[in-house]
């Protein structure tokens, strides 16, 4: 009776295994550096983590949609110099620290209205999603440079970098920001119909319409989602840095899509949930916290992540591959 | 008539659809698929050729021969790439890793040229990028794993060994005049620059790989149906491996064709080519899904984005005017070519 518990702890792992993973390199991190293990470390982690993790909570949606959006990190970039730039707008300047409401509204629309650009052309089209995000990947990041000509934007309203790094009681403001969203989304993926119906559509779309669901403006909407929290991930960049370059977001696509796979998502669809993807996003701004506080060069890091990254996948494959009668090939 | 015809007859018949007669819309239905048939397979050129007359009505310079020369010399750089990745897409793949491979091929070749030469600094670049062509092929080819995530972890991985070598150092040659290896960027073969005609020996090869070889038929039909692939005794991981080698053999020639023309190296000079080289390759009529599409469609796909690039900046537009171009581009083109398949403009999604 008494080791039941400790039981169902090790299957719910041995079903999870990022968490067995997060837990190795936490002690690792732990023994093999002075600095890691401290309250302080910990809240570093979860604001570095925030970024990628909230554009993560969308991208699972729209993973286990059977769909993947690679035009995030583009995004990212825009909602980062909208928000910067339109709070200098001379119109608002009799506004005071007002000023940047407009301006993160403006961009939280703008992340919205491309993911609804993004999930009209795949609904309307039937065009793989993977290419219509990867057009969108490249042209957006073409409409960042055309609309910032090339420059970076500073923020000359303090109050907007001093949100970024600001707390909430004990915890910094984004990490809890990060934690509310991973809630919302939580709920919204295993409590409501629109959550169960992102199974069912990733899952087997021709059933999912048998069963009456409208497949096209359900993936719109979990577009829109995915657009919208890469916004705010650019909203928050920017708050950090007090600044916005055109260039942010570079390579954002493949930290986020790390992540969600890393948290257990299936690139088919139809599997995956948001507290694999929050696990996920945990590992990978641990290891990265945890090597730079070791001072392993950042190259070494590039090659550790994509080694992680595949062997995951690996591992996966072999992991699930016992019980499933798999043809041979 | 049939162009004309397209574009008009697709939507009505598209919204008719639900509401039209049976026999009515069956016959829609044909000659809608005639049409489409055709535009399928010449859609690539009409837009090709619509794409240069603008351009040439608004430009005088467009169509110049030095203009011309200038734009495939600067595409033959992806163009290579891209057919690599041509084959790699029809054997039921993707390869996201060019682009970073190219900028660690190009650092290496651009490095050891002055420590051991030209020469031996090709054919160790070759055996290396060969190496890390070998290591996609094991993992997607033998250990069956998803390529796009594989293709995107070597995509950092590699990005990492690059600088790792190079310390992150920018790298160049020293005595850029007196070398052969200028021959490849800078050169002239019979009046026609180099890389143009590396590049156009290389479609031809590949072409005549694909098309009239045991070899191409088996990657059509390992991209086409794996199951049946294999049940018709084809080595699926072979075909497989062999088609990641092809790709990073086009890749080490790309790096020698920009090494030479550059005569130096930053360490991400590829970054973000992988896009453009897989751009080509949809715009040329590739299915992602593999099993479908030509070698000499993707020098098309090539030709239309380096063309489109020139265009625009004779234009007076700003350089990143054409990713926004680009991007209409490749949605445009990947949606006739699909409606053109299942006969209908917009898609059965409910």
């Amino acid at each position: 009776m008494s080791d039941n518990p400790l039981k169902s702890a090790m299957q719910w792992l041995a079903r999870n295994p990022i968490w067995s993973f997060i837990l190795l390199i936490f002690i690792f991190f732990s023994i093999a550096n002075p600095y890691f293990f401290a309250i302080q470390n910990f809240k570093n982690i979860l604001v570095q983590t925030s970024t990628i993790g909230l554009i993560a909570l969308g991208m699972t949606l729209v993973m286990i949609n059977g769909n993947i959006d690679l035009s995030v990190g583009a995004v990212v970039a825009l909602a980062a110099s909208l928000c910067v730039d339109i709070q200098d707008w001379h119109i608002f300047a009799g506004w005071g620290d007002w000023a940047i409401l407009p301006a993160v509204l403006a961009a939280l629309a703008a992340g919205t209205l491309l993911g609804a650009l993004n999930g009209l052309i795949v609904w309307k089209t039937g065009v793989d999603s993977f290419i219509v995000t990867l057009g969108a990947m490249l042209g957006v990041r073409g409409l960042v440079f055309v609309y910032t000509k090339e420059q970076s934007f500073f923020a000359s309203n303090f109050a907007f970098s001093d949100f970024g790094s600001s707390n909430i009681g004990p915890l910094p403001t984004l990490a809890v920001l990060f934690i509310l969203c991973t809630i919302v989304v939580h709920f919204l993926l295993s409590h409501t119909v629109h959550g169960r119906n992102i199974y069912a559509v990733g899952g087997n779309r021709a059933a999912a319409v048998n069963a009456g669901i409208r497949v096209g403006p359900h993936m719109l909407v979990n577009f829109m989602i995915v657009g919208f929290f890469a916004a705010l991930a650019g909203i928050t960049l920017s708050s950090q840095m007090g600044a916005a370059t055109p260039n942010l977001g570079t390579n954002y696509e493949l930290w986020v899509i790390t992540s969600v796979v890393l948290g257990g998502t299936k690139l088919n669809g139809g599997a995956g949930d948001i507290i694999g993807t929050f696990g996920g996003v945990l590992a990978i701004g641990i290891l990265r916290n945890g090597m730079n506080l070791m001072q392993v060069p950042a190259f070494y890091v590039l090659v550790i992540l994509g080694a992680i990254l595949i062997a995951v996948l690996f591992l996966d494959k072999q992991l699930n591959r016992k019980g499933k009668e798999e043809l041979r090939l | 008539m049939a162009e004309t015809h397209t574009t008009a007859s697709l939507a009505p018949a598209a919204t008719e659809r639900p509401r039209g007669g049976q026999g009515e819309n069956a016959m829609a239905e044909t000659r809608l698929k005639q049409i489409g048939g055709l535009l399928a397979r010449q859609g690539i050129f009409v837009a090709f050729a619509l794409f240069m007359i603008g351009f040439a009505i608004f430009s005088d310079r467009f169509l110049s021969v030095e203009n011309i020369m200038s734009v495939l010399r600067a595409a033959a750089i992806i163009g290579v790439m891209a057919l690599g990745v041509t084959v790699v897409v029809i054997g039921g793949n993707l390869d996201l890793s060019v682009g970073s491979m190219l900028s660690f091929s190009t650092v290496m070749v651009v490095d050891l040229h002055d420590k051991i030469g030209p020469g031996a600094a090709i054919g160790v670049t070759l055996v290396a990028t060969l190496g890390l062509g070998a290591v996609n092929g094991l993992l997607v080819g033998v250990a069956k794993l998803n390529s796009l995530i594989v293709t995107l972890g070597m995509l950092s991985a590699i990005q990492g060994l690059t600088l790792i070598y190079s310390g992150g150092k920018n790298v160049d040659i020293a005595n850029q005049d007196t070398t052969w290896f200028k021959i490849f960027g800078r050169g002239y073969i019979a009046d026609i620059p180099t890389p143009i005609v590396i590049f156009a020996l290389a479609a031809v090869v590949l072409h005549v790989v694909m098309a009239y070889t045991p070899f191409g038929r088996r990657v059509y039909a390992t991209g086409g149906n794996q199951t049946a692939a294999v049940f018709s005794g084809i080595r699926r991981n072979r075909v497989v491996f062999a088609t990641y080698l092809i790709s990073a053999t086009c890749v080490a020639i790309s790096a020698i064709i920009l090494g030479s023309r550059v005569m130096g190296s930053q360490n991400n000079v590829g970054q973000g080519y992988e896009l453009q080289a897989l751009a080509a390759v949809i715009l040329g009529g590739t299915s992602l899904l593999g099993g479908a599409g030509t070698i000499w469609k993707t020098v098309i796909g090539v030709l239309i984005l380096g063309f489109i690039q020139n265009g625009l900046l004779l234009l007076g537009f700003e350089y990143y005017v054409q990713w926004l171009v680009t991007w209409a581009v490749i949605i445009l083109a990947v949606w006739l070519d699909i409606a053109a398949k299942r006969g209908r403009l917009w898609s059965p999604i409910a």
